[in-house]
C-alpha cells in the first residue's frame, strides 16, 4: 500500500485529551477495617418468580428456588448517586455512583460482601440512580457478580438491565430493585449430590460490577464496582478458626480488598469520560479503592490483599517497593479470586490485565513500626494507548503507600500453609482429545472488536452448551494490536496450553489453577477447559476491556 | 486500493455546482476542545441533505433529538450495501417514530463524489423511506464530523482506508448527553434495543412487533 497522505489522519500526536491535573499524594487514609455489608430484612420478602407487582425488574423466575430460596439469607444495595466524593484533595467533590447499603458508609464507595459456601443469600439491588442523569453512564443497572456460580436470572446478564423506568431487552418489565440468589453451592452440585458441589470448585475473590449492555464502560467508571468475598470450611475467613481443616489464612480485618481503576480527570479535577472516543481515553491517574495515591495503615502482622484491576483499560504489573524501590517478597496464594494448590512463595510481583485477581499475603512483622512501603505499578503503556501494555520499566508508578503503624493488638494467629486447595484432576490425554472444541477468533473489526467475526446480539446464542458438558475453548487472537482479556461466565476455566506462533509457551505457575479471566495478545491460543453444572441459561463471554466490551465484542452463549 | 486519497484525485468527476458549493464552505481547522467537559459537543458544520436541503449539523440534526448515524458511500460495494439494507430493517421496525422521534443519519465517506443528487438516486435505489436523511459537505466538515463521532482510527493507514471503514452506528440523546453505539451489522433487533435505551419515551426495549407503540407502553 503507498503510503497514506498525513494531512487528513488523527494522529497520536494530537494530544485532544489534556493529562490530568496533578493530585496530592499520600494525604487521606483508607480505613483500617474494610467496610462490610450486613443482612437486612426484606420487604417485601423475595418470591421464586419476580415480584413485578411491588416493583421488581421481570426477570425470569428463581432456578432452584425449592433448594435454596427460602432458607437464604437476605442482603440488599442499592445503586444511588453519592454527592461529594474526594478522588484526591487536589480535585473538588464530587458525585460518583456507588452500590450501597441502606444506610451507606460514606467513608467507602462500595461495601465489601462477605458471604458462606452453604449459606444461600439473596441480594436484592436497588436502582436509585437519578432518572433524570444527563452525561455518561446511563440511570439503569444489571449487576454481575464476576465470576458466581449462579442462574442466569441471578448473573446479571447485559441485555437484563433495569430502572423503574426502563426494561432492558432480555426482561419483561421494568423495576426499581431486582433480587438475586447466590446459592453459594461449589460446581458440581449435581454431580456429586452431596448438597453443596466440589469444594475444589471454590471462588474466593469476587467482584460485583454493573454490566449493562453498551453502558458498561461509562457506568463502571462512575463506580458501580464492589468486592464480594466468599468462603467456606477451608478458607474460612477466620484466622482463629478451631476447625483442623481451616487454612487460617489473615482474616478480617487483615484480609483487605483493593481495586485499582485507570482514570482521567478534566482540567477542572472532574471525573472524565469520552462517550464517542472509539478506544477510550487511558487513565493516567490510579483510583484505588476510589482514592488517588492513599495510604493504608497496617499492624506489624500478616494481611491478606486482595487485589483487582477493575478496569477500564489499563493493565499493571505491581511491585511492593521500600522508599529506595528495593523490591519486597510476598506470597502469591490466588490468582482471579481462587486459591493455588501451593501458595508461591517469594514473589515480587503481581501482573494483572483487566478483571484479574491476585490475593497476596504481606507479612508485616518483618518491618518496625514506622516503616513505610509502596505499591507501584511498573507496567506502562505508550501515551493514550490502551490497545495493550507496552514496558516494565522501573522505578514506576506509586499508587499505594503502606504504613506500618502500630502492633497488633494480639497474637497474628494467621498461617500461609503449605498446601492450600487442591485442584480437581484434569481428564486424561484420550478424554480431552475426545471433547468437543469451540473455537472463538478476538479480533478487530470495522472500528469496533468482533468474535468469529460477528458482534453483539444479546436475542441468539451462539454456542448451545448442553447442561453438564465438557468443552474445550479456544481462545485466540491474530496479531491485529491488541491484547484482550476475556472473560467467560459461570464456571472457572482451566489453561491447558498457550501457543504462540505454533510454539508452545510455559504456562506461568499462577496460571495453572482456575481462571475466569483469559489474557489473549500477539498470535496466541489459549486451550481453555470448560465445564457447564448445576443450571441453564444465558450468559455470556466477552473482553473485560470495557472499552471492547461496550464496542461488540461480547457473545451470548447458552446452557441448555 | 480505494483510498481517501484516490478519490481526492479524482475530483474532477463532482458536478461543477456541486463543487462550487464545496469550495466555498468553511475550510477552517476545528478548534479542539476537551470532548465531553460540559457534555458531548458536535461541531456545527454545514451540510446538505439528499433533498438538497442546506442544514446545519448540531442545530437542525441532533439538538435535542435521538439519533443513530452512520458513515457510507454510495460507491462503496463492501460493507455499506449490507449495513444501509440492515438499518432498513431498524427503520421498519421504528415504525412511525422514524423521523419523528428517532433521526437516522447517513453521512457519506466520499462528499467530492457523493453530491446531494447521487445520495438522492441511493435513497431511491435501496427504497429508504421518511426519516432517514443522508448527508454530504465540504470534506473538511466531513472530516471533522467523523472525528467527533468517533468514526476514526488511530493508525492513519486503516483510517485512510475506506474499505474498511467504521462499522458503527453512533446512537444518542442529545437531551440527555447520553451517547453509546451499535454495530450496523449486527441483529436489527439488538440495533432498536439500544436506540430504546436512550429513548427515554420507551419503557420496554426489545423489540415487541405484535404489541402496542412504545409510547403507549410508557404511558401504561
Amino acid at each position: 500500500m503507498a503510503a497514506a497522505p498525513l494531512i487528513l489522519a488523527p494522529s497520536r500526536s494530537e494530544a485532544v485529551v489534556p493529562p490530568s491535573p496533578p493530585t496530592i499524594a499520600w494525604q487521606e487514609f483508607l480505613p483500617n477495617e474494610p467496610a462490610l455489608l450486613y443482612g437486612s430484612t426484606l420487604n417485601p420478602p423475595p418470591t421464586e418468580h419476580a415480584n413485578t407487582v411491588a416493583g421488581e425488574a421481570g426477570r425470569p423466575a428463581h432456578q432452584r428456588w425449592a433448594e435454596f430460596g427460602p432458607q437464604a439469607e437476605h442482603y440488599e444495595l442499592h445503586a444511588a448517586q453519592r454527592e461529594g466524593w474526594v478522588f484526591n484533595p487536589a480535585y473538588p467533590p464530587q458525585p460518583v455512583w456507588t452500590f450501597q447499603a441502606a444506610v451507606a458508609d460514606l467513608s467507602v464507595l462500595s461495601p465489601v460482601v462477605h458471604s458462606h459456601y452453604g449459606h444461600p443469600m439473596i441480594c436484592r439491588i436497588y436502582n436509585d440512580l437519578p432518572a433524570n442523569h444527563t452525561g455518561f453512564g446511563t440511570p439503569e443497572i444489571s449487576t454481575h457478580l464476576h465470576n458466581a456460580h449462579v442462574g442466569s436470572e441471578s448473573d446479571g446478564f447485559a441485555g437484563d438491565y433495569y430502572s423503574a423506568t426502563k426494561a432492558g431487552p432480555n426482561l419483561t418489565a421494568p423495576g426499581g430493585f431486582k433480587d438475586h440468589l447466590y446459592s453459594n453451592i461449589y460446581a458440581g452440585y449435581d454431580e456429586l449430590q452431596n448438597g453443596i458441589g466440589d469444594y475444589r470448585e471454590a471462588l474466593g475473590t469476587l467482584f460485583y460490577h454493573d454490566h449493562t449492555l453498551d453502558f458498561t464502560a461509562p457506568n463502571i467508571v462512575r463506580g458501580l464496582m464492589g468486592f464480594f468475598l466468599l468462603f467456606d470450611h477451608l478458607d474460612s475467613g477466620n484466622e482463629k478458626d478451631p476447625n483442623p481443616a481451616a487454612l487460617r489464612l489473615p482474616s478480617h480485618p487483615y484480609d483487605y480488598p483493593l481495586s485499582f481503576c485507570d482514570r482521567r480527570f478534566d482540567p477542572n479535577g472532574i471525573l472524565y469520560y469520552d462517550q464517542v472516543s472509539p478506544e477510550g481515553i487511558l487513565g493516567d491517574k490510579t483510583i484505588v479503592n476510589g482514592k488517588i495515591q492513599p495510604v493504608l495503615r497496617v499492624a506489624r502482622r500478616k494481611y491478606r490483599l486482595r487485589l483487582l484491576n477493575g478496569g477500564p483499560s489499563r493493565f499493571y504489573q505491581f511491585y511492593l517497593v521500600r522508599p529506595n524501590n528495593v523490591i519486597q517478597p510476598f506470597t502469591y496464594i490466588a490468582n482471579d479470586g481462587n486459591l493455588l494448590e501451593k501458595p508461591l512463595l517469594n514473589q515480587t510481583n503481581v501482573r494483572l490485565g483487566v478483571a484479574e485477581r491476585a490475593d497476596i499475603v504481606v507479612d508485616f512483622s518483618r518491618y518496625p513500626v514506622g516503616t513505610e512501603l509502596y505499591l507501584a505499578n511498573r507496567l506502562t503503556h505508550r501515551p493514550e494507548d490502551t490497545r495493550r501494555p507496552y514496558q516494565v520499566v522501573a522505578p514506576g508508578d506509586r499508587v499505594l503507600k503502606i504504613v506500618v503503624d502500630r502492633e497488633p493488638p494480639e497474637q497474628d494467629l494467621s498461617r500461609v500453609p503449605s498446601t492450600l486447595r487442591p485442584l480437581p484432576p484434569l481428564p486424561t490425554t484420550a478424554q480431552l482429545a475426545a471433547l468437543p472444541v469451540r473455537r472463538f477468533l478476538f479480533e478487530r473489526r470495522q472500528n469496533m472488536w468482533a468474535i468469529n467475526g460477528q458482534f453483539i446480539n444479546l436475542n441468539v446464542p451462539r454456542a448451545l452448551v448442553p447442561m453438564g458438558a465438557m468443552e474445550i475453548w479456544e481462545l485466540y487472537s491474530v496479531d491485529d494490536g491488541w491484547d484482550h482479556p476475556v472473560h467467560i461466565h459461570f464456571e472457572e476455566g482451566r489453561l491447558l496450553s498457550k501457543t504462540t506462533d505454533g510454539r508452545n509457551v510455559v504456562i506461568p505457575v499462577h496460571e495453572r489453577g482456575r481462571k475466569d479471566v483469559f489474557n489473549i495478545s500477539d498470535r496466541t491460543v489459549l486451550r481453555v477447559l470448560m465445564r457447564f453444572r448445576d443450571y441453564k441459561g444465558k450468559y455470556v463471554m466477552h473482553c473485560h476491556n470495557l472499552i471492547h466490551e461496550d464496542h461488540a465484542m461480547m457473545l451470548r452463549w447458552d446452557i441448555v | 486500493m480505494n483510498t481517501r486519497r484516490k478519490v481526492l484525485a479524482g475530483l474532477g468527476v463532482a458536478a461543477f455546482g456541486w463543487a462550487a458549493w464545496h469550495s466555498g464552505s468553511s475550510l477552517q481547522q476545528p478548534a479542539a476542545p476537551l470532548a465531553g467537559v460540559g457534555g458531548t459537543r458536535f461541531p456545527n458544520v454545514p451540510l446538505l441533505t439528499h433533498e438538497g436541503r442546506e442544514v446545519r449539523f448540531y442545530d437542525d440534526l441532533v439538538r435535542g433529538k435521538v439519533v443513530a448515524i452512520n458513515m457510507m458511500y454510495a460507491q462503496c460495494s463492501n460493507s455499506c450495501p449490507a449495513t444501509t439494507a440492515n438499518l432498513r430493517l431498524v427503520q421498519e421496525m421504528l415504525g412511525e417514530r422514524a423521523g419523528r422521534d428517532v433521526h437516522l443519519y447517513s453521512l457519506t465517506l466520499q462528499p467530492e463524489l457523493d453530491s446531494p443528487e447521487r445520495l438522492r438516486e441511493y435513497v431511491e435505489r435501496h427504497h429508504i423511506g421518511p426519516g432517514w436523511q443522508f448527508l454530504t459537505g465540504a470534506r473538511a466538515d466531513i472530516e471533522q464530523l467523523r472525528r467527533a463521532l468517533g468514526f476514526y482510527d488511530v493508525d492513519p493507514v486503516v483510517d485512510l482506508n475506506d474499505l474498511s471503514h467504521t462499522g458503527m452506528l453512533r446512537i444518542g440523546n442529545d437531551a440527555l448527553d447520553r451517547w453509546t453505539m451499535a454495530p450496523s451489522q449486527t441483529d436489527a433487533a439488538q440495533i432498536l434495543s439500544t436506540i430504546n435505551h436512550v429513548d427515554s419515551k420507551v419503557v420496554h426495549t426489545a423489540y415487541r412487533p405484535h404489541e402496542a407503540p412504545a409510547e403507549q407502553l410508557a404511558q401504561a
